[in-house]
């Protein structure tokens, strides 16, 4: 038995105990996986600092903090989400239970990316460990010193067994695809997805794909540029670029490019310095893999600020691109690096119509301070999620859906999202042997007059409120004991 | 005729022109799909009567009003459904607005299935109307009256523009499948399904898979057993035992066996009369290969046959046939029966019954039926299916408030009701920020430092309760 499967097997045995059913266990794991997060903030700093050149700071802002509300909502709310959640009920079922309860999948495979590996990977755990899963956490062997501090740390938190961390590249990553999952989440490319998808297909396995894709960012002549540069540069050079959700390219006006590009440059010195390259807070290229495809975006486009580069050190400074063209090389494939282009268009409605002739991304910026246009662009569009005069704040919130569309993914996660995302929403109908004498009306032999009793009473669907159903059960009562007495007595 | 590509084509252009999105547009379609049940009652009889000999009543119920009461349903909510849902934030986000928007997806596929051809192909196709989606349909070619008066009254009712019905068989199907969807709908088998899951990788679109498998029915401990086998009886004999989520087979003691069976003698006495055959209130099997598949399962278990048993190739009749003495390598155990006969498999005890189930693969639905509701609960927490129904069968999804569908081997994603809305669209995060507090957002830009990060951290906290607005703010 390979090491995967071992892996996969433990946990799937580790699950059938059952001991991830109950509420204060699913807690206990939630609370270490906290306190997980708040003791190690250094050795995830240290992994963060040798795989992207994260500073300080950033670690607890962009991939931890995140995760600690994440956990505390859960823990806080777990006991209402995993409730049996009641629905409305027909005539026929009116003294019956209906409710729809939660239930854990089983086993889930949570694969995670390289650019906020903490993010991405622990993020849909919280989720796993909620809804009551095993989970085997299969962390991306790109950011190999985080990996490392995920395999040698977590379990000394978690249950080992119920969530075991394994490592590895493209081999161990296809040897765990041949294992049967009961979910199967992956953050990444939609290359990879394809494949994932190709394989969970095999076991009828449903996934989530948090892919990624070219995401727009339309800037309005109406609207207050400088806080929209800002807002756009930070956005934009956060983590080197490396965010599924970064703003990809900009369309503006022709006659507010240079004032653009102005207003971002300036911000790069505010944030970065003049030398972003000595500057701790400002990150480095994954590897020179993606170095190299990078630099090769830039051919055919011109550099208005930015380009510098080191391949020895993985760095490319802040870059803005100018007067790019549709076929330019850089956008043909979603940058996922510190290269912003700004293609021109004549107004709104032209950017609707190029940004619908392209796949659906994962986000859409729109920069306006006309309302009215902002709904108009959302409704034209579609994409995973859209934020109006920011960038990315929308990954921050609990309470909205976090997932993509078409190209850029399926599913969604964060908050109670995450839960019935790793759910099952078990139908359940509890009825009693009782009132036997109601289901006379649906039994052969078939007659007329059956009929028109079961058209009214079996599928008509009513919605009261407590009280209404207490009433409402008293006349049915009295009602029915009348239809009994008169049509069917044996 | 139009080809398949022209026809994808067509439907596209229409979804991108916008002309579903409009609530008006959506109502009015619904409203069509109503008129066409009242319209055409009588041919839909003749159909379901023509490919399964179903009776006038499972027709209407099973068929009609299941259909007609979830577009009630919809229309009556779609106005609700349609609105954004307005969502709680945090401190950092208090003054912008967060907003959930349902949204179409775009062209989606509905392939139907043969056993209740109607329900199957056109109540996805509600939610698929109702959330301003266009749609392909493709029925199955087994119920082949069926699709030929789809084929006919869907572009009699429905705009034409928008939906479509392409018929076909395996081939055509495939061929249809290499075409990009915005989501396919599969009601169907699970070797079909695992096609249906390649073809949709390749796109990466997004599916729902309402599968079978063998739905468990557990009778155990103190029970009414006149009405649980009248029930039993009347679930799993509706439409032939060809119901997705029919009581496959039954687990229960040799005592409950014993006393029950007689009462199950008496039921399909008085449904079907002493002679099934001549009943006009029992269907028959859906194809010449079905009823050989059916009889071969007979033929090779090895239980005992205590009612029924007999066959009719001519008229594909198979009587309501109970056997016994079945054991787990039975043929009758290695797939899903589909059909008018019932195994009972004995067990000493409820855990007996709840590790036999838990060995096999998740059903659709799984049965309980006890007087005892510590025996039911008890069920309900040690297995997992779809669906679960206790003391009664098939009935849970006629309740438009419950999801319907599978999880595991029985399916993935579910409808009926809104959730058949929610299936068909995309739920797209919104967030409008405001331009005011840019020093709040300063707290977050580099350089980075200390103080501004415990700010934040206290700002993005989720809300705690008994917190006034802080004045900061």
């Amino acid at each position: 038995m390979s090491r995967e499967q071992k892996a996969v097997d433990r946990a799937r045995k580790a699950f059938l105990t059952g001991r991830s059913k109950s509420l204060d266990y699913r807690i206990t794991q939630l609370k270490n996986l906290l306190r997980f997060v708040r003791e190690r903030q250094n050795e995830i700093a240290e992994g963060l600092k040798k795989d992207l050149g994260r500073s300080e700071c950033g670690t607890p802002l962009y991939e931890t903090l995140g995760l600690e509300s994440e956990i505390n909502l859960a823990v806080k709310y777990l006991k209402e989400w995993a409730a049996p959640r009641p629905v409305s009920k027909s005539m026929m079922t009116i003294s019956d239970q209906v409710y729809i309860q939660p239930e854990p999948l089983g086993v889930v495979l949570v694969i995670g990316a390289w650019n906020y590996p903490w993010a991405v990977t622990i993020g849909p755990l919280i989720g796993a460990i909620a809804a009551g899963n095993a989970a085997v956490i299969k962390p991306s062997e790109v950011s190999s010193h985080t990996s490392k501090v995920m395999e040698d740390l977590l379990p000394l938190y978690l249950d080992k067994e119920l969530y075991p961390v394994v490592t590895g590249g493209v081999t161990e990553t296809q040897e765990l695809l041949k294992q049967r999952f009961d979910h199967i989440f992956y953050t990444g490319n939609g290359t990879v997805a394809k494949i994932i998808m190709e394989a969970a297909a095999k076991h009828l396995t449903p996934t989530t794909l948090e892919l990624g894709g070219k995401s727009p960012c339309y800037i309005d002549t109406n609207c207050d540029l400088a806080i929209a540069c800002r807002r756009i540069a930070w956005g934009k050079y956060l983590n080197c670029g490396q965010t599924c959700i970064a703003p990809d390219y900009i369309l503006c006006n022709p006659s507010m490019q240079d004032r653009v590009i102005e207003e971002i440059k300036k911000n790069i010195k505010d944030f970065y310095s003049d030398d972003p390259k000595k500057c701790l807070d400002y990150g480095r290229i994954i590897n020179q893999r993606h170095f190299k495809r990078l630099m090769a975006l830039l051919e055919g486009s011109t550099i208005a600020v930015g380009g510098e580069n080191d391949e020895s050190e993985c760095y490319i400074g802040p870059t803005i691109l100018r007067d790019v063209k549709p076929d330019a090389k850089v956008m043909q494939e979603e940058i996922f690096g510190p290269l912003l282009p700004i293609l021109t268009v004549s107004s709104a409605d032209e950017a609707i119509k190029f940004i619908n002739q392209r796949e659906k991304p994962l986000a859409l910026y729109i920069f306006s301070s006309d309302n009215k246009l902002i709904k108009h662009m959302i409704a034209e569009t579609s994409s995973g999620g859209v934020v109006a005069n920011d960038c990315l704040m929308h990954f921050s919130v609990s309470s909205l859906p976090f997932g993509g569309v078409g190209n850029s993914g399926m599913g969604h996660y964060h908050g109670k999202y995450g839960f019935d995302n790793m759910s099952h929403l078990r139908s359940c109908l509890i009825k009693k042997l009782k009132m036997e004498g109601m289901n006379k009306m649906r039994y052969p032999p078939h007659t007329e007059d059956k009929l028109g009793w079961a058209r009214f009473f079996i599928l008509k669907h009513v919605d009261f409120g407590s009280l209404g159903r207490m009433v409402l059960l008293a006349l049915m009562a009295v009602f029915v004991a009348v239809i009994l007495q008169r049509y069917f007595t044996d | 005729m139009e080809s398949q590509k022209q026809v994808l084509e067509r439907l596209r252009a229409a979804f991108r022109s916008g002309v579903t999105l409009p609530m008006h547009f959506r109502l009015t379609q619904l409203e069509a799909m109503m008129s066409l049940f009242e319209d055409n009652e009588n041919q839909i009889l003749e159909a379901l009567h023509e490919d399964l000999a179903k009776p006038k009543f499972e027709t209407v119920l099973s068929e009609i009003e299941i259909v007609v009461n979830d577009i009630c349903y919809a229309i009556s909510n779609l106005q609700t459904w349609m609105q954004p849902t307005y969502v709680g934030t945090n401190l950092a986000t208090k003054l912008d607005d967060c907003f959930v928007r349902s949204e179409p997806l775009g062209v989606v596929l509905i392939i139907g299935a043969w056993n209740y051809p109607l329900h199957l192909i056109l109540l996805p196709l509600i939610g698929a109307i109702a959330a301003g989606n266009c749609a392909i349909l493709k029925p199955s070619e087994i119920s082949r009256a069926t699709e030929k008066l789809l084929a006919e009254l869907i572009p009699k009712y429905l705009s034409q523009e928008c939906y479509a019905v392409v018929c076909g068989g395996a081939e055509e199907t495939k061929t249809l499948l290499e075409n990009r969807f915005d989501h396919i709908f599969y009601t169907g088998s699970q070797s079909v399904a695992r096609c249906i899951l390649l073809a949709a990788a390749v796109h990466l679109t997004p599916v729902t898979l309402e599968l079978g498998g063998k739905c468990p029915c557990l009778i155990y401990g103190r029970l009414d057993m006149k009405a649980a086998a009248k029930r039993l009886v009347w679930a799993k004999f509706f439409n032939t035992g060809q119901s997705c989520v029919a009581p496959d087979y039954v687990l229960c003691t040799t005592e409950t066996r014993d006393a029950l069976l007689p009462f199950i003698k008496e039921a399909l006495e008085s449904f079907y009369g002493s002679d099934p055959q001549q009943s006009p209130d029992l269907g028959r099997i859906v194809t010449d290969r079905h009823w050989d598949r059916l009889v071969e399962l007979l033929k090779k278990s090895e239980g005992k046959i205590v009612i029924g048993g007999e066959s009719d190739k001519k008229t594909k009749y198979i009587a309501p046939t109970v056997i016994v003495d079945v054991i787990e390598s039975d043929a009758l155990m290695q797939e899903e029966i589909f059909g008018p006969i019932l195994p009972i498999i004995t067990i000493k005890s409820l855990d007996e019954a709840i590790n036999f189930v838990n060995e096999r693969e998740k059903p659709l639905a799984l049965y309980a039926f006890s007087d005892e509701s510590q025996v039911v609960t008890t069920v309900l927490e040690r297995t997992s299916s779809g669906g679960f129904c206790s003391n009664d069968g098939i009935v849970h999804m006629s309740l438009p408030g419950l999801p319907f569908g599978g999880v595991g081997a029985s399916g993935m994603g579910n409808y009926h009701g809104r959730w058949g809305f929610e299936t068909f669209s995309h739920k797209r995060g919104c967030m409008m920020r405001s331009w005011l507090l840019e020093c709040v957002n300063v707290l977050r830009y580099p350089p980075y430092n200390e103080s501004n990060l415990s700010w934040l951290r206290w700002a993005t906290t989720a809300k705690k309760k008994g917190w006034a607005a802080c004045s900061v703010m």
